[in-house]
């Protein structure tokens, strides 16, 4: 073919080097990660100690009941205690083109208690950032119903990193009977809201008698004296009062 | 082998690069391995040259350098600068912090100091510092 008048028949390459690039590439792999996982649902609350990570556990074990492939992954990096709920002791993931979660009564649990050595992992918001990235990008969940993620209290580092990397993923938040739980919750929800994160419902945990305080709450969770000691051992939680309040609500409002 | 999965992340980014720069080869990508993450460099060199061989076929002809990159902290507490020779942990600690490189926190302290508030200031993970090719 004879080539255009003023142009060689030889497209010449222009070489060009992309240099002193600081470029991380882990979130290329964050979405391949999860491409086999049908629905993300990050367990939240904006106080410590209102149940979030027994409500996270306890929510992964009645799916995996249910026969969904359900994980859980535990993101409280400061207080992970979802192992503890769990029983799962003794356990650490399997080194296989990245890390295998290992399985805990039907679910497949992730957590950085399994390279704390149970101590304090005392990080900055920017660490929290890069742990979370580096679990995301190195687990591999396989196919999956259910993610259920047991985030830290309030909207942080975590929160953001998990709407940023997990678009999609689903907020169920916890909340309790406190004035104080409650107060927080309406500024966190109007927060979701204007960022565009579908919130599931409001769990209201912990309640005695009949009367509840939130508007908001999707249903409630009796307290449960006999939940501590059944902490540990998921068959015992699955009976526990607690767990079959839950598994009302969730049949409700998770889909 | 957790390699794998950095290495997978290392042509995809590069992959994502080329053609967000219009890149019709790329020849070379410079990939920075930080001394505090302990990569096992013959383990990660296998696994970026079998994930191209079995699907990322366009890097066929790029050549992975992998770059030293020493760690470097400086502590918030007393502002002590220093390097991980100076750091002590057991083989199960540094196994911890390679999976997950901010258990520094968790295992580490500033040697002056013995705080483990400090700044990763280098030499943390895994990073691409240059990809060359041609437009």
């Amino acid at each position: 073919m004879t080539p255009a008048p003023g142009k060689s028949p030889i497209q010449r390459s222009a070489p060009r080097i992309s240099g002193g690039l600081r470029l991380d590439p882990r979130p290329a792999v964050i979405g391949a990660r999860f491409s086999k996982i049908k629905k993300v649902i990050a367990v939240t609350g904006w106080k410590g100690g209102i149940g979030k990570s027994v409500t996270a556990s306890t929510l992964a074990l009645l799916l995996a009941e249910k026969g969904f492939k359900t994980g859980l992954l535990d993101l409280d990096l400061a207080g992970a205690s979802a192992h503890i709920v769990l029983g799962a002791s003794g356990l650490f993931p399997k080194e296989e083109m990245g890390l295998e979660p290992p399985s805990v009564a039907g679910v497949k649990f992730m957590s950085v208690s399994f390279f704390s050595s149970n101590k304090a992992v005392p990080l900055r918001g920017a660490g929290v950032s890069d742990a979370i990235m580096e679990m995301l990008a190195i687990t591999r969940w396989g196919e999956l119903d259910y993610l259920v993620i047991d985030m830290p209290p309030g909207i942080n580092d975590t929160a953001l990193d998990i709407i940023r990397l997990l678009p999609g993923t689903r907020v169920l938040a916890v909340t309790t009977p406190s004035i104080m739980a409650h107060s927080v919750l309406e500024r966190s929800l109007r927060l979701y809201k204007s960022l565009k994160v579908p919130v599931l419902g409001v769990i209201e945990n912990m309640t005695r008698g009949a009367h509840a305080l939130s508007k908001a709450a999707a249903g409630r969770v009796r307290y449960d004296a006999r939940l501590e000691k059944a902490l540990g051992s998921p068959a015992r939680i699955l009976k526990t009062d607690f767990a079959k309040d839950l598994a009302k609500i969730a049949g409700r409002i998770v889909n | 082998m957790h390699e794998w999965a950095l290495a997978e992340s290392v042509i995809k980014t590069s992959a994502e690069h080329a053609a967000r720069e219009k890149l019709r080869c790329v020849s070379e990508v410079g990939v920075a391995l930080g001394e505090l993450q302990s990569i096992d460099r013959e383990i990660f060199a296998f696994a970026l040259a079998e994930l191209v061989k079995s699907s990322f076929k366009d890097l066929a002809a790029c050549k992975f350098s992998l770059l030293d990159d020493p760690a470097a902290f400086k502590c918030r507490a007393c502002s002590a600068e220093f390097t991980l020779k100076a750091l002590k942990r057991t083989g199960e600690e540094a196994e911890n912090i390679h999976f997950i490189p901010e258990m520094a926190h968790t295992f580490l302290k500033c040697p002056e100091c013995a705080s483990p508030d400090f700044d990763i200031t280098a030499g943390r993970g895994v990073t691409i510092k240059h990809i060359r090719g041609e437009q």
